[in-house]
């Protein structure tokens, strides 16, 4: 290409990569972490073990990966894409094999002593994939047809690998993460019509394949007087614990749903339950203004980005963080089936808060090197 | 360069506008989670808020203590102990499978004890708890605490359960509890009999004072965990324990009339033993002895009767779960006498004085009604009919005064109904008459019923209480005391204290002459004080074989009841009582009271298949009602207050 000879502007220096770091973000990222550890510290029952103290830890580590991926030139990040999408795959395919089992699925892979959960790689593995993909094509291209069976592969080859595990929400999350990538990269409206009545049509066929805890999870959701001891006491004890905190919730460490054990998976996929409970709707609008800033963030970093490689990475970390956000808190307040999605940075695990904390620093990235220059990769 | 410029200006103009639409969809969608935290929280928060308390809390009843029993001496016939109990609870039956699979393993419940438990796991709100077992030996306790962890929702829970420390002696009066059973609820909305630890009264006076001795629930909110595990009492209302109750029953009289009655058996060579005796105060009804022979052990069933046990006691012939003294309906024989003789003196169809003759027998038709003289009496008014026993002048004063006047005067005295005793099993015997007869067979009233009637056989029935209660009722000159057996109830126990003695009758009177009265009560004393009478060798004194004393005597009629109609082949052969299988013998009755000139107490006696009243029945009466006489428990009450402090 011609037009990298011509009169490249000098990478920034350091004291200006710093400077263009979004300390404002990483603060809102802080508070919201914060947030986890108040509430996974009244989830132990006032103790810092066994999560609270961890969290923290885990937290100012991933806080130093964040730093450091934001201020890797993303022309790395453009040639690492297709190696790191390839080892997740490799890593997925590993975890069906021979991976631990928890909770009626396979999703973990034990690494030595680290447990590493490949479908949080896949994730931003996907998205990293897809913007080096359309970042090397044109308008035209990007809005064929043919153009566009490639990326459907790369989303569809994880979502395949992670629904065996079977990790509905992960599956649900690549799926939905990786069309908002293709919608803003200029795929027809057309095809996602077609993909949606497609999709409409094989939902006998998806009934047919799910297992019997997901088949459950769906008509609970449907209807979570069915078996309000069962499969529905979940959701609707999630509700009450909810409902009852009322405007102001019940103060910290009152919440009897969580301290009584009412509440099934309070530190993991159900601590906005366990949170709101005690800090009331005023508590829930908080943590979700404060998420609304990272999206805020994210949008705006994606519309400032030079490069369009930037521009998408930005909007799928945007949409992935949306998704975790909104599927979670849907979740737990009955307005989708339960399927096991994390609350990011509150929710107690290694992994998720690695790959969260990994894409934020890609979207922050993105914002220090908005101006860079990047070859169009070719295919 | 350009082309590069003009591509990526076109693909960002298109990214920017997407990427907004974007922003929006996902503004919205976040709206709508606030939306739904609206209605949650702020809509819909009460409705959540009690449902959550009704999670937290759980309302558990306490079980009373149960009132105690005691003789009226003070001396215990039903206490409580200490009875460390397995529990489990679970809400609405959550993990109670898994649960109860382990439990299982420790305790062999079998499948259809886990499926009851299953059952009564599920239908509790809240997880109130059921129990698993009872009466854990230690060994049990320290295995459940040890498998503690693999057992959520088990816990052991101290409670109380029943003893009763005389076993046997005393099973037919204080009975025994069980677990409520859907009939007990009939009309008692109690909330304790929920609790699957109280027991009901099932039998005896267990039964009769159940909710007296029962006493009123206390309540402890808890807050419970997921597992129903309770975390802290929050608030707690002590129940009340039950009444004690101070019986009627003097003990050491009912072991010596246990013990009388099944020696005189063993000493006339019965293979079986069978019987009851009674002991009345005629002034009061005051229960004093009861016994039915066989009895059981309660305990059995305080502990939890097992299925072989149940089936002995209800194969063994001797009937050992039935209250013979008050269940049990006899014909009484010649002890029926003394109403015959008050109907007729009471209708005037004879006098005191009137002479009915005796040949041995008497012809109705082709019919032949003998005495049991052979050859006869010759001729004898009432008092000597009664000391004599003559069935033929019992014959002719029946058939001169008619059924009516008879059953009239019968149920007057007690017979026919059931007393106010309220022992469950009472059985109310049966009183024939015209009516009862056409309602039973559809048949008319003949000459002949009358003749049987007379003499206490054919149809009548009675139980060995309604007997008592006729002997009381001639001897307390004509009053219509009623049996009772609850001498006071009282909480706190210090209270309890006996009723003052009472001298005149408890009852209103019966309208009888009193010098009928006298000449009945003549006419028993003469059955045991004069030489023609049919029970003289009962005027000794057991314990020194000498006459009794003047305070000690007593005046009785003794009964011979057939089972089974001797036949004229047979009376011909002379085939006698011993010969023939224990359930044909006659049963041997006897009745009595005491003393003869001041009467305070009666006493009836029954031994199944005893062949002779005066011979059998008459030394267990004569033993008994002298003994009472001698420890007069109607007039020393102060002992009470010694011995139940």
């Amino acid at each position: 290409m011609t037009s990298l000879a011509l009169g490249t502007p000098a990478p920034p220096a350091f004291s200006e990569r710093i400077w263009r770091i979004n300390w404002g973000l990483v603060l809102v990222l802080s508070a919201i972490a914060g947030i986890g550890v108040l509430a996974l510290y009244s989830a132990a029952g006032g103790r810092y073990d066994p999560w609270a103290a961890r969290h923290a830890i885990r937290y100012g580590a991933a806080l130093v990966l964040l730093l450091v991926v934001a201020l890797v030139h993303p022309k790395i990040w453009l040639s690492l894409a297709w190696p790191i999408y390839i080892a997740a795959m490799l890593l997925l395919m590993a975890v069906d094999v021979i991976g631990k089992t928890g909770m009626g699925a396979q999703r973990w892979l034990m690494l030595g002593p680290m447990q590493i959960q490949p479908s949080e790689i896949a994730k931003v593995a996907v998205i990293l994939v897809l913007a080096r993909y359309y970042h090397g094509l044109t308008r035209e291209q990007a809005g064929r047809f043919l153009f566009t069976l490639p990326p459907l592969l790369v989303i569809l080859a994880p979502v395949g690998l992670v629904m065996v595990q079977p990790d509905l929400g992960t599956a649900l999350m690549v799926l939905l993460g990786g069309a908002a990538l293709l919608f803003v990269a200029g795929v027809r409206l057309w095809m996602f019509l077609a993909a949606i009545i497609g999709a409409l049509g094989c939902l006998p066929v998806a009934w047919s394949v799910m297992h019997e805890y997901q088949r459950k999870r769906v008509l609970t959701f449907l209807d979570p007087d069915r078996d309000p001891l069962g499969a529905g006491y979940h959701i609707t004890q999630s509700k009450i614990a909810i409902g009852s905190g009322g405007l102001f919730g019940k103060g910290f460490l009152q919440g009897t749903q969580s301290s009584l054990n009412f509440l099934p998976e309070k530190q993991t996929d159900f601590i906005f339950t366990t949170f709101v409970e005690e800090w009331g709707m005023a508590g829930a609008c908080l943590l979700l203004a404060l998420f609304a800033l990272v999206l805020v963030w994210g949008f705006s970093i994606a519309l400032r980005s030079q490069h369009h490689f930037g521009r998408l990475v930005a909007l799928g970390v945007t949409a992935m963080m949306f998704l975790y956000v909104f599927i979670n808190t849907a979740m737990v307040m009955g307005l989708l089936p339960v399927v096991g999605v994390p609350l990011p940075l509150v929710s107690n695990g290694g992994t998720a808060m690695v790959s969260v904390m990994f894409a934020c620093g890609l979207l922050i990235g993105v914002n220090v090197y908005r101006d860079a220059q990047l070859p169009r990769a070719t295919r | 360069m350009m082309r590069f410029r003009q591509t990526d200006n076109e693909r960002s103009g298109l990214f920017t506008r997407r990427a907004l639409l974007l922003g929006g969809a996902q503004a919205v969608l976040l709206s709508a989670l606030a939306g739904r935290l609206y209605q949650l929280q702020v809509l819909d928060t009460q409705r959540f808020t009690s449902m959550a308390e009704d999670n937290r809390i759980s309302m558990r009843l306490l079980a009373p203590a149960r009132g105690l029993i005691f003789d009226r001496t003070g001396q215990p016939l039903a206490v409580n102990r200490n009875n460390y109990r397995a529990m489990v609870s679970s809400d609405r039956g959550r993990g109670a499978e898994m649960v109860l699979d382990r439990l299982d393993q420790i305790f062999n419940l079998g499948e259809g004890e886990k499926a009851r438990l299953l059952r009564e796991l599920r239908r509790s709100r809240n997880a109130q708890p059921s129990v698993v077992r009872e009466n854990l030996n230690w060994e049990e306790v320290a295995r459940l605490e040890f498998n503690a962890p693999d057992l959520p929702g088990v816990f052991i829970d101290l409670g109380q359960s029943r003893d009763y420390p005389e076993g046997e002696l005393m099973s037919h009066i204080i009975g025994y509890t069980g677990r409520v059973a859907d009939e007990d609820l009939n009309g008692r909305d109690d909330p304790l009999l929920q609790l699957s630890t109280v027991r009901f009264g099932k039998k005896g006076v267990e039964r009769s004072l159940e909710d007296d001795l029962r006493g009123r629930a206390g309540a402890v909110q808890v807050e419970v965990n997921a597992t129903g595990r309770v975390v802290r009492e929050l608030d707690r209302t002590e129940g009340t324990p039950g009444a004690n109750a101070l019986l009627t029953i003097d003990f050491e009289l009912q072991r010596y009339a246990t013990e009388r009655l099944k020696q005189r058996q063993i000493d006339i060579g019965s293979d079986h033993q069978s019987g009851a005796v009674v002991v009345l105060d005629v002034m009061t009804g005051d229960v004093i002895a009861m016994v039915s022979q066989p009895g059981f052990d309660p305990n059995m069933f305080a502990r939890g009767i097992s299925q072989t046990e149940w089936r002995d006691l209800l194969d063994n012939p001797e009937r050992p779960l039935n209250n013979k003294a008050i269940g049990g309906a006899y014909p009484p024989g010649s002890t029926y006498k003394m109403v015959t003789a008050l109907a007729a003196l009471d209708s005037k169809t004879i006098d005191p004085w009137t002479v009915l003759p005796c040949n041995g027998f008497i012809e109705l038709g082709d019919i032949k009604f003998h005495c049991w003289l052979k050859g006869g009496h010759g001729g004898l008014a009432v008092q000597g009919g009664l000391s004599n026993s003559c069935d033929c002048f019992f014959y002719e004063a029946a058939r001169r005064t008619g059924v009516d006047k008879i059953a009239e005067m019968a149920n007057r005295l007690g017979f026919g109904k059931l007393s106010e005793l309220g022992l469950p099993g009472e059985s109310p015997g049966i009183q024939p008459s015209r009516q009862w007869k056409q309602e039973k067979y559809n048949k008319r009233w003949e000459q002949g019923d009358s003749f049987n009637l007379g003499i206490g056989q054919g149809y009548m029935n009675a139980t060995p209480l309604q007997l008592a209660v006729m002997t009381a009722r001639i001897a307390n000159g004509g009053y219509e005391v009623q049996p009772n057996m609850l001498l006071a109830k009282a909480l706190p126990r210090e209270e309890l204290a006996p009723p003052a003695v009472r001298t005149k009758p408890n009852g209103p009177s019966l309208r009888l002459d009193p010098k009928h009265l006298a000449i009945i009560r003549q006419g028993m004393s003469d059955v045991v004080n004069s030489p023609a009478g049919t029970a003289n060798q009962l005027r000794f004194d057991p314990a020194t074989n000498k006459p009794l004393e003047p305070a000690l005597q007593f005046g009785g009629k003794t009964g011979t009841a057939q089972v089974k109609r001797i036949s004229e082949r047979e009376r011909a052969m002379g085939v006698t009582e011993a010969q023939l299988p224990w359930h044909l013998r006659s049963h041997a009755l006897f009745v009595c009271f005491g003393p003869v000139d001041n009467p305070r107490y009666a006493c009836a006696v029954i031994v199944e298949h005893g062949m002779a009243g005066g011979a059998t029945a008459g030394p267990v009466g004569r033993d008994v009602l002298v003994e009472t006489m001698r420890r007069d428990p109607s007039r020393h009450m102060e002992r009470f207050k010694k011995t139940a402090s």
